[in-house]
């Protein structure tokens, strides 16, 4: 099952994957703008988040719980115009996130008031 | 030349206020981690640079910050938090059985001769240590399976063990306490725990003399005497002068004896302060009128303390960990309202001005004394 394009395999040179952290994400990993990060295929959520918790280890259990490895319950994950909140980690993301041309959206819910 | 650094954890980030000795000109510096709760940080006895904070945050659960140069900077260490083998349960609000799940660091009690050593209290109730600056952390699991855990039940703020008191002349002795279980002893540095509650009577209960149920709000002891305890209770001051093996009632005449924070003098081991607040239903000061209460007594004979508080309209609380005495020669005592205010006395007590005014809710206070 795909979210996407499907990926080509063959490719000898990809563009990093981009992901978009909100704000107190990127302070704590001290980074600005979107995060570029290596993945090999098949670009599944779940290798972008092993891939993004491997490079800044700060953000471990603040996207997933440990323990269950489920995502925070006040955080989204979206891309391509799509909720992929709600989907398997083992789900590949949409062509245009795997090819870099758009970002994985990590999103801290507006709750409170 | 002497100084203060006072810690202050709040709703929305920390902040540190440092001063010489004299205590009367100020600066403050944060918000650091603006925007997440801190719920306390605390300083190392043994290397008063190393400082140890708990953040939290509703979307991104909790991280530890540590820093190694007074506060300037800081690193985030391990924020990993697992329960020793199946956790089980304890009481829901309802009585039935519910699972232990972590949700935050409430304190942070760093050891008294090690800066890289550090215990936590967490919610929901138990405690961790780290040997390694924060990097991880091990439950110390005999005080959650003593075999009194499945009568735990959480107060109004959640079942979190707030309060750590490391025995300065016995490196073994441990004593902690949870709302809403009480206070537990350990001898053996943290393998086997006790209840230490007798004495403690809690109407709210079937068996208001339980073994385990009462929601110990703070303890608080002097160095120099660690078998002396003294308790905010939900309501009642007690007091134990046997390490909690019994306790007695020393609430004398507060105008209300619910409260949180309860502090001792530096340097006067009979010397006691608390915030009486109204009453659980309304957390807030009796009359809007902030006050003060002194024992020189070791309790039961209290004194106002006024000077420099609010006299009227005044409805803030101030929380458990909010209060804090600094030890220099004329003993300093300090304390944060949910209010956002951070008030100092140089004096023991006698006078009392801000040093901050409008800081978010304060959570938590603590006090470090630069020689």
């Amino acid at each position: 099952m795909t979210a996407g394009a499907p990926v080509d395999e063959g490719r000898t040179s990809r563009l990093p994957i981009r992901v978009a952290l909100p704000y107190h994400l990127r302070t704590l990993a001290r980074v600005e703008g979107d995060v570029e990060l290596e993945v090999s295929p098949p670009v599944t959520l779940g290798a972008v988040l092993d891939a993004l918790e491997s490079r800044y280890p700060t953000l471990r259990g603040t996207i997933r719980e440990y323990g269950s490895g489920q995502r925070r319950p006040f955080l989204r994950f979206f891309a391509c115009e799509e909720d992929l909140s709600h989907q398997s980690l083992e789900v590949e993301l949409p062509g245009k996130v795997v090819n870099g041309e758009e970002p994985l959206l990590i999103i801290g819910a507006i709750a409170g008031g | 030349m002497s100084g203060v650094r006072v810690l202050v954890g709040t709703r929305k980030g920390a902040f540190i206020l440092t001063s010489d000795g004299k205590r009367r000109d100020w600066h403050v510096s944060g918000p650091f981690f603006a925007g997440w709760e801190i719920y306390h940080l605390k300083g190392s006895l043994a290397d008063p640079n190393r400082i140890y904070a708990s953040q939290w945050s509703g979307w991104f659960g909790q991280m530890i910050q540590r820093s190694d140069d007074g506060g300037q900077t800081w690193t985030p260490v391990g924020n990993k938090f697992a329960y020793d083998g199946t956790p089980g349960t304890h009481q829901w609000y309802d009585g039935t059985a519910h699972s232990w799940e972590f949700k935050r660091v409430w304190h942070l009690e760093p050891s008294l001769t090690d800066p890289d050593a550090v215990y936590a209290g967490v919610e929901d109730a138990a405690l961790f240590h780290s040997r390694d600056g924060g990097a991880n952390w091990q439950e110390l699991s005999g005080l959650r399976g003593h075999g009194t855990g499945p009568d735990w039940h959480p107060g109004a703020g959640g079942m979190c063990l707030h309060t750590i008191l490391l025995d300065p002349a016995n490196p073994a002795r441990i004593f902690i306490a949870i709302s809403a279980a009480g206070a537990f002893r350990t001898d053996d540095s943290g393998q086997t725990w006790k209840p230490i509650n007798k004495g403690l009577v809690s109407n709210f209960m079937p068996n208001p003399t339980a073994e385990v149920g009462h929601c110990v709000h703070h303890v608080a002891m002097h160095r120099s005497r660690p078998n002396v305890l003294f308790m905010q209770k939900h309501w009642d001051v007690m007091r134990s002068d046997d390490a909690g093996e019994s306790w007695k009632e020393v609430s004398g005449n507060l105008p209300t004896d619910f409260g949180f924070a309860i502090d001792v003098h530096a340097h006067e081991p009979e010397t006691l302060y608390v915030v009486p607040i109204k009453s659980d239903s309304e957390h807030f000061p009796l009359d809007g009128r902030l006050r003060v209460y002194r024992s020189r007594t070791g309790g039961n004979e209290w004194e106002e303390l006024a000077k420099g508080l609010p006299e009227r309209d005044c409805y803030v609380n101030v929380l458990r960990d909010a209060m804090a005495v600094d030890s220099l020669d004329e003993c300093g005592v300090y304390f944060g309202t949910t209010g956002g205010q951070v008030y100092a006395s140089a004096d023991s007590g006698e006078n009392w001005s801000p040093i901050v005014r409008d800081l978010p809710g304060v959570l938590s206070v603590e006090v470090q004394t630069l020689q």
